[in-house]
């Protein structure tokens, strides 16, 4: 996608959103503009901190989940028994909503960042082991055979073949994943918490600052963009076949 | 030198594939492998790339029983079986790689190897750029650039154009001629097996305990696939083949 039709996309959005605002007539839904000099001016204060703390709670759900469910789903890729073992496990477990453990994570880990991070780690979680350990069972023998045929050990094959097979599922299903961490990083953050975008949305909508609410909101969607287009950009500049076998 | 001394194989679950078979391979030789589908040619190419593991009987190369993949030992596969996520350069260089071979001397090796091959314009094309002449030769160059004693191939040509596959036999004539190697070939070609094996091994329908050998000195000439003998022994090997297969 190019530079200028996201740039195109965010005028058609702005251009529908003052539409709006200019027919609803509304305290509840402001001028864009009247949002961005809210955005602009907040930088400088609390909306600038809870940003930060917003970012880091997503990163490190992201890093955990990857550092998690990457090793396991490399291990269970490659032995079938160890897989039959754990895939009743995973097959009853993923489909469960993991935000309904919120609760369960707050009173266990408390309400600091550790509860939050690791409810969007647990979601996480799940989507790349899944892929990850699918990408793995899909690698052709005969591939693994040429590889063993050179002299590679089990670590080389880990390294020259299992890995590079993962990393173009792994980094889709991490950018998949980005709406549902965000999602799931909002209502873990309108709970039990006085930090975060969540928190902060939340806060300003029971004092009526919309324009200020406008700012999280939008805050909180550019965390998701940007950390959606840096993983893009990073599967483009690590996935060169993918683009050159289309 | 390869010997095969009362070799019994069979996959988990299934039938033997070879039963107390017995072969040998002097050094320098050229055999060629085939049979009906099925008869097991793959299976013995992959024993003797130390692949798989008896289940009774041994395999002793140069004197040492076959435990695991020799260095000395090269297998170009039918499917290639070069790493999509590697240029054709680095797919090259792997094997040198494996063995800790330094940045620049492999990359040389390699680029050599590669201009040998007549692809050296083609270094920096993953495989899904590379026609399937142009992968199978990126495959020759990749265990050729091992200095292997021994070369098994398994299929190499089968899903090649006429002439691509005729060109890549008079390279493989040439390569092995120069580096004095001991070939291996599986094929389902009677053609492939009768020009390109000094000696053909014809398999029958498992479990294998001895197959049909057929000498054929004339082989490896460039003119001899427009000679009478060349034609003779097609019919001869066609007619113990399908005299096998029933």
């Amino acid at each position: 996608m190019s530079k200028r039709s996201v740039l195109l996309a965010v005028v058609v959005l702005l251009v529908a959103w003052q539409a709006l605002a200019l027919a609803l007539r509304s305290s509840v839904l402001p001028d864009p503009a009247v949002v961005l000099a809210a955005f602009a001016g907040g930088l400088r204060g609390p909306l600038g901190i809870h940003i930060i703390v917003s970012g880091w709670r997503l990163v490190a759900g992201m890093i955990l989940a990857v550092g998690s469910a990457v090793p396991l789903g490399l291990i269970l890729g490659q032995s079938r028994r160890l897989d039959s073992l754990i895939a009743p496990l995973i097959y009853i477990t993923y489909p469960v909503p993991k935000i309904v453990l919120l609760p369960v994570m707050v009173m266990l880990l408390g309400i600091g960042d550790v509860s939050k991070v690791c409810l969007i780690a647990l979601i996480l979680f799940f989507q790349i082991l899944v892929v990850v350990r699918d990408a793995s069972h899909s690698v052709r023998p005969e591939l693994l055979y040429s590889v063993r045929s050179l002299g590679a050990s089990k670590w080389q094959i880990l390294r020259f073949v299992y890995i590079p097979a993962c990393l173009p599922a792994t980094l889709t299903a991490l950018r998949v994943g980005t709406g549902t961490a965000v999602a799931v990083l909002y209502l873990a953050e309108s709970f039990a918490t006085r930090s975060g975008l969540g928190f902060y949305i939340m806060d300003t909508w029971q004092v009526f600052d919309y324009p200020m609410m406008y700012s999280a909101v939008v805050a909180m969607s550019a965390i998701g963009f940007t950390i959606y287009v840096l993983l893009d950009q990073l599967e483009k500049r690590v996935c060169h076949w993918v683009q050159a076998g289309k | 030198m390869i010997e095969v001394h009362d070799l019994s194989f069979a996959y988990p679950n299934h039938p033997l594939v070879f039963q107390s078979f017995g072969w040998r391979v002097e050094r320098g030789e050229h055999w060629a492998i085939i049979g009906p589908s099925g008869c097991g040619k793959t299976t013995l190419l992959y024993l003797l790339a130390g692949l798989r593991r008896p289940v009774a009987g041994r395999i002793v190369v140069d004197g040492q029983p076959l435990e695991k993949p020799r260095p000395t030992i090269g297998l170009i596969l039918q499917d290639y079986g070069l790493l999509p996520w590697a240029t054709a350069l680095g797919n090259v260089e792997l094997g040198l790689e494996l063995r800790q071979m330094g940045g620049k001397v492999r990359r040389a090796v390699a680029r050599r190897w590669l201009e040998d091959l007549g692809l050296a314009s083609h270094g920096g094309h993953y495989p899904a750029q590379l026609s399937g002449g142009q992968r199978q030769r990126v495959a020759i160059a990749r265990t050729l650039a091992l200095d292997p004693h021994v070369l098994l191939m398994d299929e190499p040509f089968s899903s090649l154009d006429a002439l691509t596959r005729e060109s890549l036999q008079n390279l493989v004539v040439a390569l092995s001629h120069d580096a004095d190697l001991t070939t291996v070939l599986v094929t389902h070609n009677i053609e492939e097996a009768v020009f390109l094996g000094k000696r053909i091994l014809v398999m029958g329908q498992p479990p294998i305990d001895k197959a049909y050998l057929l000498e054929n000195p004339l082989a490896r000439s460039l003119d001899y696939r427009g000679k009478e003998a060349f034609h003779r022994n097609c019919e001869e090997v066609r007619r113990r083949v399908g005299e096998s297969g029933t």
